[in-house]
């Protein structure tokens, strides 16, 4: 530390977006997640994109194997991780190259030095260097020799200094840089040092070197001149309660315990390694105590399979995947519609056709949810809008399927998945009570006497009865042929393939009387256009919404949870507007879905570029769309 | 639920974990309402009727009992017991059985497939389930041909095969399942004939108190496709000539004469030789190693003149529906039921007054 410590002035903002890139190899989403959690202990209000490549370890040094995090955080409350960083920290002349565009003129933007070597420039496509040659001319750029101080300060740190090596004690320079961000924007860093403790206890001296890469970090900043402005984001103002930062994939994880014990079943999931749903698996199958089966079997088919075996027996089966594992479980979600059996499928959503863009987030598994079957096999859809509704969205999922017997499609998408924000925790008594009465009674008087019946269903949900193996005097047989209508032995009658059809439909088609009116934002009440959402756009549309209001526009805003069936006040929404306009990250699917319904003739805007969108994106389409 | 000790002679320790029979069952209560629907005279018949003839010799519970199949005749088999049973799709039915088996260890879960169904579009399924060792009973009726399709030759169809989609001959060799499943390390390899009831039974009994995967193959006539497959193992005059009815602890001897029997050869294989040659083995269903019993397994009727049949393999080892519920009560042990507050408050909060 130095002897003087000079006074700088500290800028008050009330928000920021931070971007952290480098090497897939440089710990990036690690140094992300620790700011980020030093931010949410602050009580900041925030929102994560983390953005990496598919490859584990891709080419290093290349634009291709940058790996980037990007935080936004608040005083206020905020509904985006950030259109464009206030600052950059970029790591090597590869994570400058991809990520400067993003950059506006004016930021902030950290670089680590030593990485710009001829070798690292010329893998970077650098001709010449961008340190030197007046590319970053725009920006306020602070020169950090990053990795030799880093290790500098691993070596001279006491008792650390012998028991790590040179590779070692530079693998924490990513830990120098959040030091040095920490300071910047006045985190609190214990969280930081308990962090580093807990994750290298079986290796204490590298425990030791990362603690001091940041404590480094934090101190070069006291000491450096290259800042003159410190930055303090007040606490954000939120609802009371008690909150955690989370992510989609472990809002959800929580979401799928939670149904099992709101419904009473024990959960199973069936699950083969996707991403980016995968994380799901690893979650659950942490949980044994909870009574959760984890299975990871050889296939998507099969994973799909051993659920729908587990729900046969009368657990809540569950299957994860993204896309391309939907394609596999199709016939066994045509089955599950057939059985009348209730079942979970989670469909991280990511870029398509085919392998796609894996770590990338799209919304074009609508129509697939949709119709992806062969024959009328329809089923409900629930699409979460942030990370932490993917716990209550998955409550409702497990909802739908057992009360109504049939196989439930929950659309998450990979920027819910790994993105993150403060998730105000429920209370017990908040949840829904989801008992599930299994049948153990004949439900029918037969020639001979009491009989049961599978597919006697109930008048007013259309279910069929739930009698489990085990159940004495029940004994049944179900499959994919078409049953005879009450009794569910084998019919090839047409009229009773047509009645049950549409009782299937029915089925479906009545759960929009059992959930909530679509709910329409429009503070001046005054709006003739209405913009519509479902999943993850959620955020960017609302902070959009804002935008064009703050200028003095009328706009309304309403979101889908739920696809299939919608809301039963869809129609009437839609059509009180002049003019409805629907954003995805797809072609336009949902878009698709409400002309055939509704006939209401809806714009889309449509991007596939992988990432979310942007606030000041959507802000410019609506207000072409209102003043058009 | 209680579990009480059946009162037949078949025990093993996890179906010792399904509800006994409140009373001696007989084969009425396994037969259900439905009308069977194969064609007259198919193998099926007498497999149906053997199987409805052992379910009481379980001495559990009827309701504790259920039966997958996926697609193709075979298939049918669930909607003539009156147990639990569920038609799926082709080729998926061990999958989704294990789902079940995993879940519910008071049940005792069967898996009824056919030739095409395990070993073509099923067959990843088949190889998994059996490494896992899933307490699942696998009937597999082979007849060597696509019958519910009307007739395309199988994966277990001989290579030269004439059919309805191979007029000038099927080009793929056939897989012998007793050999792949050996490979895939099952630890219960039987093998048995659709019309020898009595043979069939005791296959079945010792796949029954097997605890894990047990797979069975039985040989099953189609005769509208595919008929005479297996005449010689079944004709009077030839089948004991042709037969080697594998014995645990019993020398492997066979012939109408008792006059043949198997011994190893130099390069490893088995051959046939005069009974009473030196070096005649024993037959050791329990061996650890697979060796032996994948070498029984490649005697065939064409390539040795004998065909075994009986227990192959019949090893314990742990099963993975055991594993995982231990996990579980293991995890219950050690920590205690879990509570879905203090889970989703975990890792760091903050509270906002």
């Amino acid at each position: 530390m130095s002897e003087q410590v000079r006074e700088r002035e500290t800028r008050r903002l009330d928000r920021v977006v931070v971007r952290f890139a480098g090497d897939s190899g440089d710990g990036m989403q690690l140094t992300g997640e620790q700011f980020t959690s030093e931010t949410a202990t602050f009580g900041n209000d925030l929102s994560t994109l983390p953005d990496f490549p598919a490859e584990i370890r891709a080419p290093a040094g290349t634009p291709a194997g940058v790996s980037g995090f990007q935080l936004h955080f608040s005083d206020h409350d905020i509904l985006t991780p950030g259109d464009a960083p206030d600052v950059l920290v970029a790591m090597n002349p590869a994570a400058l190259k991809a990520n400067l565009k993003d950059l506006p003129p004016g930021a902030n933007l950290i670089v680590n030095t030593d990485a710009f070597t001829g070798g690292n420039l010329k893998k970077a496509g650098y001709a010449t260097d961008p340190l030197t040659d007046g590319t970053l001319d725009p920006y306020l750029v602070h020169r950090v020799p990053l990795t030799s101080m880093t290790i500098n300060a691993v070596h001279a740190a006491e008792g650390t200094g012998s028991a790590v090596n040179k590779k070692e004690a530079e693998r924490a320079k990513n830990m120098f840089a959040l030091g040095l961000m920490s300071w910047l924007y006045h985190r609190p860093t214990e969280g930081t040092v308990g962090f580093l403790e807990k994750k290298f206890a079986k290796r204490p001296e590298i425990a030791a070197a990362n603690i001091a890469a940041f404590r480094a970090g934090f101190n070069y900043g006291e000491t450096t001149e290259s800042f003159t402005v410190t930055y303090e984001v007040a606490p954000a103002r939120m609802r009371s309660g008690t909150y955690r930062r989370i992510t989609g994939n472990l809002a959800l994880s929580y979401g799928l315990i939670a149904a099992g014990e709101l419904t009473g079943l024990p959960v199973f999931l069936g699950s083969y390694p996707i991403t980016p749903a995968s994380d799901i698996l690893h979650e659950l199958s942490k949980h044994k105590r909870f009574g959760v089966r984890t299975f990871q079997a050889e296939d998507e088919i099969a994973g799909i399979g051993a659920a729908l075996g587990a729900s046969f027996g009368g657990s809540l089966g569950i299957t994860t995947t993204s896309g391309p594992g939907v394609a596999l479980k199709s016939e066994t979600i045509g089955l599950a519609v057939s059985l009348e059996l209730p079942l979970v499928i989670v469909d991280i959503q990511r870029g398509g056709p085919s392998t796609g863009l894996p770590t990338k987030t799209e919304q074009a598994d609508l129509l697939q949810a949709m119709f992806g079957r062969n024959g009328e096999a329809p089923v409900p859809i629930v699409a979460p809008r942030s990370p932490g509704d993917c716990f209550d969205a998955a409550v409702e999922a497990a909802r739908l399927a057992t009360k109504y017997r049939t196989p439930v499609f929950l659309l998450s998408d990979g920027y819910l998945a790994n993105g993150s924000e403060p998730w105000l925790l429920p209370r017990r008594e908040e949840l829904p009570d989801l008992t599930v009465a299994f049948t153990t009674e004949p439900n029918h008087t037969g020639p001979k006497g009491p009989e049961f019946w599978p597919y006697l269903r109930d008048p007013e949900t259309l279910a069929r009865p739930w009698a489990v193996p085990g159940t004495p005097g029940l004994e049944h047989r179900i499959g994919g042929i078409e049953k005879s209508d009450g009794q569910g032995n084998i019919s090839y009658d047409p009229a009773n393939h047509d009645r049950m059809v549409r009782l299937r439909a029915a089925k479906v088609a009545g759960i929009a009387n059992d959930i909530p009116p679509l709910e329409v934002e429009d503070p001046s009440g005054q709006a003739r256009v209405l913009v519509l959402g479902w999943g993850s756009t959620y955020g960017p549309i609302a902070a959009g919404c804002r935008r064009v209001r703050a200028k003095g526009l009328h706009v309304a805003q309403a979101h889908l949870r739920h696809l299939n069936p919608f809301p039963a006040n869809t129609g009437e929404i839609l059509r009180s507007y002049d003019k409805v306009l629907i954003p995805e990250m797809n072609l336009g699917q949902l878009r698709t879905l409400i002309r055939a319904e509704f006939l209401v003739d809806a714009i889309g805007y449509n991007q596939v570029r992988g990432l979310p969108f942007k606030a000041a994106e959507l802000a410019g389409v609506l207000e072409d769309v209102i003043n058009q | 639920m209680t579990v009480t000790t059946n009162h037949t002679g078949i025990s093993n320790r996890l179906l010792d974990l399904v509800p006994a029979a409140p009373a001696q069952q007989s084969r009425k209560d396994f037969t259900s309402d439905q009308e069977v629907r194969w064609c007259p005279g198919c193998g099926d018949y007498a497999i149906l009727a053997t199987v409805q003839g052992f379910l009481p010799e379980l001495g559990v519970a009827r309701e504790n009992i259920a039966f997958i199949s996926g697609i193709g005749c075979s298939s049918r088999f669930p909607y003539y017991l009156q147990t639990y049973g569920m038609h799926s799709i082709h080729g998926r039915a061990p999958a989704i059985a294990t789902g079940l088996a995993t879940s519910r260890p008071d049940l005792s879960v069967w898996v009824v497939t056919g030739d095409g169904d395990a070993l073509s579009i099923g067959g990843n399924h088949l190889l998994h389930a059996l490494r896992r060792n899933v307490n699942l009973k696998i009937l597999m009726f082979n007849n060597r041909i696509y019958g519910l399709t009307k007739g395309q030759y199988s994966p277990t169809s001989e290579v030269g095969k004439i059919t309805k989609s191979t007029p000038f001959g099927s080009l793929d060799r056939p897989y012998n399942p007793v050999s792949l499943a050996i490979g895939a390390e099952a630890t219960f390899v039987g093998r048995s004939i659709d019309s020898d009831r009595a043979h069939l039974t005791s296959v079945l009994r010792a796949a029954a108190e097997h605890p894990g995967t047990a797979f069975v193959e039985i040989f099953q006539n189609c005769n509208i496709f595919n008929d005479g497959a297996f005449d010689t193992l079944k004709d009077r005059s030839s089948r004991d000539d042709v037969t080697l009815k594998l014995a645990h602890g019993e020398p492997l001897v066979f012939g109408a004469e008792g006059d043949k029997a198997i011994r190893r050869a130099d390069d490893g294989s088995l051959e046939v030789v005069p009974a009473g040659s030196p070096g005649v083995l024993v037959h050791d269903a329990t061996a650890t190693d697979p060796s032996q019993s994948f070498a029984l397994s490649r005697l065939t009727g064409d390539t040795h003149g004998v065909t075994p049949i009986g227990i192959f393999r019949d090893v314990d080892a742990p099963t993975y529906d055991e594993a995982l519920n231990t996990q579980i009560s293991d995890a219950r042990a050690r920590q205690g039921e879990g509570d879905l507050m203090s889970l989703i408050s975990g890792g760091e909060t903050w509270t906002i007054d």
